[in-house]
């Protein structure tokens, strides 16, 4: 069939998810090989993507859709979790974790999530979720015999199951008030609006907001990314937010963009909450992984605050902030997976007391990380900040933009708190250093990129602003 | 002329910043490497600046030496001018650093290396505000000085560093960040964020007020205004002495220049509504502040506390809208930033030697420092305005300026003029003289070639100034006479409007 030409990526990463399971099957202590050629997929995939030419596609009875969305989405995705594997794989085989399921399970995520940004219909997309979402809760578990971890998944668990129920009920509610599946239909059907109507498009936002964790559907975040072992909260907090957020941006601008003014104002709540709890509750935290939740929470609420402003610029700048809070992500994590002492891991904020005295250059990354993530310029964080309240006030809401930059403040503290503990508090013993290149290169990277994101804005800006959704 | 100066006397800093940062840096060692780089590259810069004045043609009011270049494509341009206003901030700039990277050889003693990258990269972010003609880009230097400064405090400063670079932080972070949504209002509501283009499309009066109160709110916080001035003694008296340069020389001075070129420049009528808020706030500032000034213990503080009087004069001056009046405010901001950063080293140079700044715990100073007690009595007189001084200038044109519009306000500033007098003199009556009680005092060593040298280049300007300030108002004329010729005309019309 000549539909198939298009699938190539999901062909190709299927494939080697199989033959990676023979192979870890056959081979006795395969996690590094195996670890290795999953990093490699994803490198090869980035390759195919970014060289494919795609113009706009429907195939499969326009169920999959090949647009220049899902094709920026879906590099995101995989750079991100190319640098998260990068990063992670020393401190896998420090926990001694190192089974090789890992790599593999997270590369049917990626599968997974390649579905949900593709799919244009909402059997298809809820396959993509379901795949992505049984992969990370047994990521989240991973380290079966930490007390923690376990609890972790399970807590995951149930709570995305929960959520996973309502969605998938207001799929079938959809469906039923509109008669198809397809979000094209969808969205001609919407128009005459019934009351069930927006009873699927809520229970679907819930769904929707339970995956990104945004208020009020954020309690098992701190949880969870507390619980899971480092390596899988760094992947947790970066890849299926990407995911989740551009699932996002399709269902609202796409099936329910004729209904606008019922969703616009719940999004406004859901923005403003997460933002005002991101930035109170991680101000009493003490375990980094922690804040980074409660920091990641905050992130979230800005990025929907694009996608509530309901324009054309408002999605692009949810897309460029998640694209610069991808980085920023991945840059405090490679800090985090240095924080070792006496080979043990350590999570407590007050561990990094002074570190600028033994880690200058690190130290230097790390602050300019977190300035970033406060919004400060001219470092990227506050371009994606700019560009959302462009749109937010283009569209009016003063309200929010107003929230926001208030909650920026309230949130620089914590972060600037940080860098007091760094930099003006005692050191104590330096941390264990050790030669791992793909922490220290995915620090660098994180850095430079956002440090020199403000020398010329228009390269993300040109490949944005060919994106189009409608 | 095609060479980009302003870029280059913007990010030549930044350059250096660079160099300094990639020589080697031993633990027990002095940085001889850092600091030849630091010096080379602010001395380089202050040239430039010179070079600058020299070549700025004053007859004209338009911006000169325009750059250009397309920054987000379609959206926001990078733009740098100058005209007779700004130059004056970055001559001021250009000056001050250089002047504070010799001063803290001395008084480091940490970290170094790292504290002159700050200062550096914090001299581009500063003279980057007063090149920019494009409001987004006035933000970025604007706000970004925040974290070289924020660290300055935090790392290098006294006991209650924490507690005053946090406040330092999030005060004038939260008072920008209204700004930012102004700013972003206004692209939507011209289509620009270009300040030449803004001036000629001018703002519909009826969203003036809430973008003017926005700029306000920001201005108001780094300038600082008398609510909202509590941050500034904190955070001097944590600072170390390098680092209360900057800030009162040439930090609170982008506030002052913000008022002149946005909220003055794009919202007339606004302005024009608001005077009486802002003289009122104004007055307050000068009278209380004194007299929080004269109960100080702590030099720094009272320094610190009479930093808010004097720009509750500029605020005067500004909203005065006539000739003297903004004359006056520039000229006191000018020569303010030369007061306050020499006072400020003065109070280092004690600092130094005897790691207090309690002006109890001096007395009997003279006898012992006979030439810093003669350099410090200048600087103490220039503070209090006296004839001869460019403090005095600024305070008399001011003055003048508001006597003109409104009397009541300009008799009570005048009463801040003879507050200023009683605690500069009380002070230095308590400090320097009086009988040398104390013993560990009479250790000390008078001032070191370094610290003469640039005592002595501060108090041969505030004099010369003092006594021939036609070179600053020759720069400053053209400009300022167009700013209010356009703000008058602006305010014709609206009332021709009604």
């Amino acid at each position: 069939m000549i539909a198939i030409q298009y699938l190539i990526p999901e062909l190709i990463l299927s494939t080697s998810i199989f033959s990676l399971l023979i192979i870890g099957v056959f081979i006795k202590n395969s996690f590094n090989i195996i670890y290795r050629l999953s990093t490699f997929v994803i490198f090869l995939l980035i390759l195919i993507i970014i060289s494919d030419n795609n113009d706009s596609v429907k195939i499969f009875n326009k169920s999959f859709i090949l647009d220049e969305f899902a094709s920026f989405s879906k590099i995101l995705i995989l750079v991100s979790s190319f640098f998260v594997l990068l990063m992670s794989k020393k401190y896998i085989l420090d926990i001694k974790n190192n089974k090789f399921e890992y790599p593999i399970i997270i590369l049917l995520s990626i599968l997974g999530m390649f579905f949900m940004v593709s799919a244009n219909d909402l059997i298809l997309f809820y396959l993509g979720l379901e795949l992505q979402s049984l992969s990370l809760y047994i990521l989240a578990s991973i380290d079966r015999d930490n007390l923690k971890s376990s609890e972790a998944g399970i807590k995951y668990f149930v709570l995305s199951a929960l959520s996973s129920g309502l969605l998938l009920y207001g799929c079938s509610l959809l469906y039923g008030f509109t008669g198809s599946t397809n979000f094209e239909v969808i969205a001609n059907n919407t128009g005459d609006l019934k009351i069930g109507t927006i009873f699927a498009m809520i229970f679907i936002l819930v769904g929707l907001a339970f995956k990104v964790a945004a208020v009020p559907f954020h309690m098992w975040t701190p949880d969870v990314y507390e619980g899971s072992p480092t390596s899988v909260t760094s992947f947790f907090s970066t890849v299926p937010k990407i995911a989740g957020i551009a699932v996002f941006i399709r269902f609202m601008y796409s099936p329910f963009y004729e209904i606008i003014d019922q969703w616009q104002f719940i999004l406004v709540f859901i923005s403003i909450a997460s933002m005002i709890l991101g930035a109170v509750a991680a101000i009493g935290q003490n375990n980094i992984k922690r804040l980074i939740a409660y920091s990641s929470i905050g992130h979230i609420g800005y990025a929907i605050a694009g996608i509530a402003s309901g324009t054309e610029n408002g999605f692009k700048s949810t897309l460029t902030y998640i694209l610069i809070y991808a980085a920023m992500n991945i840059g405090i994590f490679a800090f985090v997976f240095l924080m070792k002492r006496k080979g043990k891991y350590v999570e407590e904020i007050s561990e990094l007391s002074g570190v600028s005295k033994n880690h200058p250059l690190t130290s230097l990354s790390l602050m300019i990380i977190l300035f970033s993530l406060a919004g400060i310029p001219p470092l990227a964080g506050f371009f994606a900040k700019f560009y959302i309240f462009m749109a937010v006030v283009e569209s009016g809401m003063y309200t929010l933009a107003i929230v926001g930059l208030v909650t920026t403040v309230v949130s620089a503290f914590y972060y600037i708190r940080i860098i007091k503990i760094m930099y003006f508090d005692d050191p104590k013993k330096p941390f264990e250093s050790f030669k791992e290149y793909g922490i220290y290169s995915s620090l660098a990277l994180s850095c430079i990129f956002l440090v020199s994101f403000f020398l010329y804005p228009s390269i993300f800006n040109g490949i944005i602003s060919n994106i189009n959704i409608f | 002329m095609n060479f980009p100066i302003l870029s280059s006397i913007t990010f030549l800093p930044l350059i250096g910043a660079f160099f300094v940062f990639l020589t080697r840096s031993e633990i027990n060692q002095t940085n001889k490497g850092a600091i030849y780089v630091s010096l080379f590259t602010s001395f380089v810069n202050f040239f430039l600046a010179l070079f600058l004045w020299y070549s700025f043609d004053n007859k004209t009011s338009d911006f000169q030496f325009i750059e250009e270049l397309t920054w987000i494509s379609g959206f926001i341009k990078f733009k740098f001018g100058i005209d007779g206003i700004s130059i004056l901030f970055i001559l001021l700039t250009a000056f001050i650093v250089p002047i504070s990277v010799i001063s803290c050889i001395n008084s480091v003693k940490t970290r170094l290396k790292e504290f002159l990258i700050a200062i550096l990269i914090l001299e581009t972010f500063m003279i980057g505000v007063f090149c920019s003609l494009d409001l987004v880009i006035f933000y970025l230097f604007f706000e970004a000085g925040l974290i070289p400064m924020f660290l300055i405090i935090g790392i290098w400063g006294g006991s209650r560093r924490v507690y005053s670079a946090f406040k330092f932080f999030l005060f004038t972070l939260l008072g920008s960040v209204l700004m930012l949504i102004a700013i972003i209002s206004i692209y939507w509501i011209t289509g620009t964020t270009d300040v030449v283009e803004i001036y000629k499309i001018k703002i519909p009066s009826e969203f003036q007020y809430l973008l003017w109160l926005a700029f306000f709110s920001s201005f108001a916080v780094k300038l600082p205004m008398w609510p909202v001035h509590t941050w500034l003694p904190d955070a001097h008296v944590e600072a170390p002495t390098a680092g209360s340069v900057i800030l009162a020389a040439i930090l609170l001075k982008m506030a002052g220049y913000g008022f002149l070129r946005f909220s003055v420049g794009m919202f007339p009528i606004a302005s024009e509504y608001f005077i009486p808020f802002i003289f009122t706030l104004s007055v307050i500032a000068i009278i209380y502040t004194s007299l929080v000034a004269l109960m100080q213990d702590d030099m720094k503080k009272l320094i610190a506390y009479s930093s808010v009087a004097h720009m509750g004069f500029v605020t005067l001056g500004i909203f005065a809208f006539n000739k003297q009046g903004i004359e006056g405010s520039i000229i006191q901001m000018f020569s303010h930033g030369l007061i306050s950063a020499a006072l400020f080293l003065c109070v280092g140079v004690l600092y130094d030697r005897t790691h207090s700044r309690l002006i109890n715990y001096f007395g009997g100073v003279v006898h012992i420092l006979p030439k810093y007690s003669f350099i410090f009595m200048i600087f103490v007189l220039a503070a209090l305005g006296l004839p001869g001084t460019s403090g005095f200038v600024g305070e008399f044109l001011v003055l003048v300026g508001t006597f003109k519009v409104n009397f009541l306000a300009a008799i009570l500033a005048s009463l801040g003029v003879i507050l200023s007098a009683i605690y500069m003199l009380w002070l230095y009556k308590r400090a320097v003289f009086g009988k040398l009680e104390k013993n560990e005092l009479k250790g000390m060593k008078d001032l070191n070639k370094s610290e003469f040298g640039i005592l002595f280049c501060l108090g041969a300007l505030i004099l010369f100034f003092g006594f021939y300030p036609d070179p600053l108002i020759d720069t400053i004329s053209v400009s300022v006479d167009n700013l209010i010729t356009n703000y008058n005309l602006d305010i014709s019309q609206s009332v021709a409007l009604k």
